[in-house]
């Protein structure tokens, strides 16, 4: 089914993506999206929804289930305390994308912003993933206590870092994979750049031809560079911080 | 190095070594290893320097020879270089490390409440005896209209009473009669008393469970502070508040959808502008399940929630809630009480939350920095008649409810942060020290004797939750009967008639600006 958002305030908006997931529609487009915020918020089950237009903040906040795909740009805060389902993004996307993001994927064509991933968490089988096909700003990866963050740096024809400053600062659990280069300054506290395994060539072949299934992107091309994998020196980083 | 910067030590415990039978109890109930059983002298020593001073051991000691003495007196007699001063430099000549510490300020900060009288009735208006007649102490939580529209049905009620019964006290109005306005969500409280936040991690499950109990046969409210929920106290959620926090530990819909409201936490009075901390030690295999994070790792909550850096940023929090919750459940923003409380209350208002939540410097803490929790924030009932009143100024008061934390030790507290302005109050400390905790400033230790604090199995099962909930019963029944007493000897009958009402306070021994932020007359003046 189809919903034409041109002019709808986003209350009215996620009221009829919420009526229809529950009686049961499993396609949802929406037509004329111009910055509605909160999309998928709250909202569980199998349905997929597919944007036109650029959704606002929040996009798939609180969502658990659901699959969306937004054919153009995103804002701020995709996926926020995301519990599970996906989220395809066939453009760029912008900041705290993955707050406290518990279990799901977050799929980015192209840039992201700052402070991405920050908190992500997992327990056993529930492990957020976010992959980013671009670049990212500052503090990626920032307080992450859990999940995968994976950032492949493609298209980007100048020698830049992949990341901004204080990547992973204050990491304390998961893992993050970065295609290229990253110099030591640009890494938080308590952060460590490992040589991968055999494991994370697995983890990383089985996510990454899933992104690149998503958004037709050629995967030879993600795997002609080698990829850089940081882990957190400690489970607690500030462990020695306090006077008892 | 030879040399070590001294830790002297807080407690000396002394034993009457003709009354000990050797028991051991006291060898058992410590946890803090201060106490041990020589079976060669047949005798018990202490270690003092493990000492907390939480009097578990003399508490059940069957012969009641252990007593605990106070050490450091005996430092020459300073006011400015006293023992506390002295021993935090000690321990941090020793580590290198913040000090820690644990519960709500023990710095002599002025404490208002003490400062403040409640009026009563003589001769020219009654007074009135609760116990022979009506008390109401109930309330609304929640964003009330600007106005109401009545309608007046021509068609008959929808559920008429039965032939007979009045409709005093039913709580639905006159037949005939129906509100046509749309009320935002209400919570409603039996008491105008609810648990404050305390997580789950930093307080045990039976603690947790205690409260929620207790909350339910009360008819009020218990918060889960940021620590998730735990699967089997979902049964308590109409009886709970959940906490969104920064570190958004447990947050899911489930998690959402059982509540009777949410909380964002921006701060707590403890610890105003820094983040929480939950040590590893206190991250067992259970909370790591409610919080998503591995087995002994540091529970970190950042200090800004970093998708708020402004109150529009704010206000998209408050409303990615609504929207997850269908608007059917109040949010509530809870803040420390800084300099700045009165405007932020309103940008908070504004921002569309439905009850404010202040905590004072008084405030208590799982674990915060001592020089934080002592020395930033201001009193919660500064702050509480401030923010009151900016509401009122602005003309948005009923937009939200306030609720004040940080300090309130009694039913006479309760009365005066209701005429202060406050909607209802949260308590914490109070509920703890009701089920035994003697405020030995330890927990983030995760040692607790006392079984409250702790995540170790052995300590944790020192609290019954049954037992404990009969505590909590019992101190909230007392200050509503005490509550209710004071209510009707100002001859008002509804805690709504108090709300706000500050004429009925005088202040004591406080200088005029004082007054003045309070808006309080001073005692001995008249209306």
């Amino acid at each position: 089914m189809q919903i034409d958002a041109k002019g709808c305030h986003y209350r009215t908006l996620n009221q009829q993506i919420k009526d229809a997931v529950k009686r049961g529609e499993k396609h949802i487009e929406l037509l004329n999206v111009n910055g509605q915020r909160y999309i998928g918020d709250g909202v569980s089950g199998d349905a997929e929804i597919t944007i036109n237009g650029v959704p606002g903040n929040d996009l798939g906040a609180f969502m658990s289930g659901p699959t969306i795909i937004v054919n153009s740009f995103s804002q701020d805060g995709v996926a926020n305390t995301m519990n599970d389902g996906k989220i395809v993004i066939k453009g760029h996307a912008g900041d705290v994308l993955g707050y406290g993001m518990r279990g799901g994927k977050l799929f980015v064509k192209g840039d992201v912003g700052y402070r991405v991933g920050i908190h992500m968490k997992e327990y056993e089988d529930k492990i957020p993933v976010i992959i980013a096909g671009g670049k990212a700003g500052d503090f990626f990866g920032e307080y992450m206590a859990g999940g995968v963050l994976i950032l492949l740096n493609l298209n980007n024809e100048k020698p830049e870092r992949a990341a901004g400053s204080y990547l992973a600062t204050g990491m304390h659990g998961g893992v993050i994979y970065i295609r290229g280069e990253i110099d030591k300054y640009q890494l938080g506290e308590g952060v460590e750049i490992v040589e991968l395994k055999e494991a994370d060539n697995m983890v990383l072949n089985k996510l990454i031809s899933e992104f690149c299934k998503d958004l037709n992107i050629d995967t030879k091309s993600v795997f002609n560079k080698p990829f850089k994998k940081l882990i957190p020196s400690s489970k607690r980083p500030y462990g020695k911080l306090y006077a008892y | 190095m030879l040399y070590k910067t001294p830790t002297y030590y807080e407690f000396k415990v002394e034993r009457d070594d003709e009354r000990c039978i050797r028991c051991q109890v006291c060898v058992r109930q410590c946890s803090y290893n201060s106490t041990f059983y020589n079976a060669e002298e047949d005798r018990i020593f202490n270690i003092d320097a493990n000492c907390v001073g939480c009097h578990r051991c003399d508490t059940y000691c069957p012969t009641d020879c252990i007593t605990i003495k106070r050490v450091g007196e005996n430092f020459k007699e300073n006011a400015n270089w006293n023992s506390w001063a002295i021993r935090n430099i000690n321990k941090q000549a020793n580590t290198g490390g913040i000090l820690l510490t644990g519960m709500g300020s023990d710095r002599p900060h002025r404490i208002y409440w003490d400062h403040i009288v409640v009026d009563a009735s003589q001769v020219t208006n009654p007074s009135i005896d609760p116990l022979r007649e009506p008390m109401e102490l109930k309330t609304y939580l929640g964003r009330k209209p600007d106005s109401i529209e009545i309608e007046t049905l021509t068609r008959p009620h929808p559920n008429p009473l039965p032939k007979g019964e009045g409709v005093r006290g039913k709580g639905r109005g006159s037949e005939g009669i129906t509100l046509k306005t749309k009320l935002a969500p209400q919570i409603e409280l039996n008491i105008p008393i609810m648990f404050s936040a305390m997580s789950y991690g930093a307080i045990n499950f039976n603690v947790c469970e205690a409260l929620a109990m207790a909350a339910e046969k009360m008819g009020t409210y218990y918060n889960t502070g940021e620590g998730g929920l735990h699967k089997n106290l979902y049964k308590y959620g109409k009886n709970t508040i959940v906490q969104v926090a920064s570190g958004r530990f447990g947050v899911h819909l489930d998690y959402l959808g059982v509540s009777a409201a949410v909380e964002i936490k921006i701060g707590q009075g403890a610890k105003p502008g820094i983040g929480g901390h939950l040590p590893g030690e206190k991250v067992t295999e259970e909370v790591s399940k409610t919080r998503m994070i591995p087995v002994g790792s540091d529970a970190l909550s950042p200090a800004p929630h970093h998708d708020i850096y402004s109150i529009e940023d704010l206000r998209q929090l408050i409303y990615a809630l609504k929207e997850a919750t269908n608007y059917e459940k109040p949010v509530s923003v809870k803040i420390a009480a800084v300099h700045n409380a009165a405007a932020i209350a309103s940008g908070i208002v504004r921002a569309g939350a439905d009850i404010v939540a202040l905590d004072g410097i008084r405030g208590s803490t799982g674990a915060a920095p001592v020089m934080i929790r002592d020395s930033v924030g201001i009193p919660t009932e500064l702050a509480l008649a401030q923010v009151d009143q900016r509401l009122r100024d602005e003309g948005i008061r009923n937009w939200a409810s306030i609720v004040v934390a940080g300090g309130i030790r009694n039913s006479a507290d309760v009365v005066k942060a209701i005429a202060l302005g406050a909607d209802a109050v949260y308590i914490a400390t109070s509920a703890l020290v009701a089920i035994g905790c003697t405020v030995c400033q330890k927990c983030y230790l995760g040692k607790c004797a006392w079984g409250i604090t702790t995540n170790d199995p052995y300590l944790a099962r020192r609290q019954n939750p049954e037992l404990a909930a009969e505590k909590l019963v019992n101190l909230l029944t007392a200050w509503s009967r005490e509550i209710k007493e004071m209510l009707g000897g100002m001859g008002l009958n509804a805690i709504e008639s108090l709300r706000g009402n500050r004429e009925r306070l005088r202040g004591m021994g406080l200088s005029d600006r004082e007054l003045k932020i309070l808006g309080l007359k001073h005692a001995g003046e008249g209306m």
